[in-house]
């Protein structure tokens, strides 16, 4: 051993990590949830660029080949304009990705600070925040929805809207529990007592602590936002045509199920595949994210 | 107890004026008054003097505030008027005559998923680990990520048309109940299989379930009486909002399986712009779940002895 006085003298530390690159490593370990994000990313990238990988134009017909089956020169079949069905699919991912991860951020950035200053104002401000999350969490599931869509006409934009108005409840309340029980603990008080500001707290205590369960709802909120997307366009609410999306191209198709069912079945399967990712990668962050489950 | 009631009563009508006003305003907010849907519907012109005077005659050409005090004044004798669109019917008539249809379909769906929820719930929490746990996780998967419209649309494909067993829709015999009830319950399967199994588990490790076991009492006793008594007490909270979301139909199913209930009705109406239409199913439905809320939270604290409302002195 070569060890000099000056290394000896300093403590030995620990190899730190941060606990993001803990959760990376715990995370890595659960192949489902690795398989769910590497499927997640290879779709993104897939949707970014469509326009070189989809072998037709989405939009352009082939008049001479309309309502084909799958299989031959068009691998998915074509629909009632001759439209390839894979390229629609491919292309509809744009719509399908953009509109849940997109609308999904922005009820986060809406609800989180309104459940932080909720639960950390207390007082007046949190009643009138939770009368508000009561009053929009007792319409009926559907109602704000299709009100907003048919208000503001369909629309890729109109339905991030919509989906922000009614979204932002879910994770406000879920912040507000978060910070009222993170207020109380020893260490925020032991942080008061050092003489840390409110703001200090509110963002290194507070905030980063309820980012988890955050996190969580976010990836879980993603397909919920393509569910309602879907069921939107399925009532031609949605992205209207000829943008393709795969609720859309779902409740296009649905009368015609007895000739050509490869319209319905393939946006349905991908629609699937798609949400059981998310909410697999969902609970892989849940596991990785909890210092309290030992994996 | 009655004072907590009346609380919280009194709450459920702040919450209805409130989504009454929200409503309201939105829906005339909406570009396009009844009559211009009716016409162009029927690709019909209606010049403009019958316009005015149709719009007159329902005290549309008023001022939208003084439309809504009209509404408060006559919603609280339950008078919502004509329907615009279903021509000739109150809207009362029209919930009389398609709502039993949808009450049905939902009562149905809940007896079935209760079934197969509870069953699949219970008895992946007794056997976990096991193929019979597996075959739950499977099946609220499946149920996690099928939009109940694409499972209509499939169960048609393959019941009615590739395998003829089943009538397509409709709603007069037992057989056109089957595929309905089935895509309706892929919901309800889904919350109680998972709030059952999960409910299950946290009980069966309690420790009063241990001393259960421990004074050797049959673990079919263990199970009925100790675990799955304790075990319902969330799966209530999540069914009765459940049952209220359920009893008011579904736009999809009921289009999809041509069902005459309340749901199909109500989405037509907002896009046929039938304001009463929309008032009326708005607030039932609103009063329903907060209603539903307050009667659950109620269960909550007869069931659950450490749960109560009254403060004590």
């Amino acid at each position: 051993m070569t060890a000099t006085p000056t290394a000896l003298a300093r403590p030995v530390v620990l190899q730190r990590r941060s606990s993001l690159a803990t959760a990376w490593i715990r995370f890595r370990r659960n192949c489902v949830a690795m398989a769910a994000l590497i499927f997640i990313v290879l779709q993104i990238l897939v949707a970014v660029f469509a326009p070189f990988i989809a072998p037709y134009d989405p939009l352009r017909g082939d008049y001479t080949a309309t309502w084909q089956l799958p299989g031959g020169k068009y691998l998915l079949g074509t629909d009632d304009l001759g439209r390839d069905v894979l390229s629609r699919l491919i292309f509809g991912a744009r719509v399908s990705l953009s509109v849940g991860i997109v609308s999904q951020l922005i009820v986060v950035l809406i609800g989180l600070p309104i459940g932080a200053l909720a639960g950390l104002l207390g007082g007046w401000v949190d009643y009138i925040v939770m009368r508000i999350v009561d009053i929009l969490s007792s319409l009926p599931g559907m109602l704000l929805y299709i009100l907003l869509m048919v208000a503001l006409g369909a629309g890729f934009f109109n339905i991030i809207i919509a989906m922000a108005v009614t979204g932002w409840i879910g994770i406000a309340r879920l912040v507000r529990g978060q910070v009222l029980s993170l207020k109380e603990t020893d260490y925020v008080r032991a942080a008061r007592a050092m003489g840390a500001g409110t703001r200090h707290i509110v963002l290194t205590h507070l905030v980063r602590n309820s980012l988890t369960p955050v996190i969580v709802s976010w990836t879980l909120g993603v397909p919920g936002a393509m569910f309602a997307e879907a069921g939107l366009s399925f009532l031609g609410l949605g992205i209207p045509p000829p943008t393709p999306s795969w609720g859309q191209m779902i409740g296009l198709y649905q009368g015609y199920i007895r000739t050509s069912w490869h319209l319905v079945v393939f946006p349905a399967i991908v629609l699937a595949v798609t949400m059981l990712a998310w909410i697999l990668l969902g609970d892989g962050l849940r596991d990785a994210l909890d210092p309290s489950i030992r994996l | 107890m009655v004072r907590y009631i009346l609380v919280r009563l009194s709450g459920v009508i702040g919450v209805l004026l409130a989504v009454s006003l929200l409503t309201f305003f939105l829906m005339h907010a909406i570009p396009g008054g009844p009559f211009d849907a009716w016409a162009l519907e029927k690709a019909q012109m209606i010049p403009q003097e019958i316009m005015d005077n149709l719009n007159a005659k329902y005290g549309l050409d008023k001022p939208v505030w003084q439309q809504y005090l009209l509404f408060l004044r006559n919603a609280i004798r339950l008078d919502f008027g004509y329907s615009f669109s279903s021509t000739g019917r109150t809207i009362l008539q029209i919930f009389r005559d398609q709502w039993p249809y949808s009450i049905q379909l939902g009562l149905l769906t809940l007896a079935f998923s209760s079934v197969v929820g509870l069953g699949l719930g219970i008895a992946a929490a007794i056997k976990q680990g096991t193929w019979v746990d597996y075959l739950g996780t499977a099946v609220s998967i499946f149920c996690l990520v099928t939009p109940s419209f694409v499972f209509a649309v499939l169960l048609q494909f393959i019941f009615s048309v590739k395998l003829g067993w089943l009538p397509t829709g409709g709603w007069d015999t037992p057989q056109q109940w089957i595929m309905p009830v089935l895509a309706n319950s892929l919901g309800p399967v889904l919350i109680l299989q998972r709030y059952t199994r999960s409910s299950m588990v946290d009980v069966m490790r309690a420790n009063y379930v241990r001393t259960a076991r421990a004074k050797g009492l049959s673990e079919r006793v263990v199970i009925l009486v100790h675990v799955f008594k304790n075990a319902l007490t969330p799966v209530v909270t999540v069914a009765g909002p459940m049952t209220a979301g359920l009893i008011t139909g579904s736009f999809f199913i009921e289009s999809i399986f041509r069902i005459p209930g309340i749901g199909a009705y109500w989405v037509n109406a907002i896009r046929a712009r039938d304001y009463p239409m929309i008032m009326a199913t708005t607030m039932a439905w609103t009063a329903l779940i907060s209603l539903t809320y307050l009667v659950t939270d109620l269960i909550y604290a007869l069931i659950d002895p450490r749960v109560t409302y009254v403060k004590e002195k």
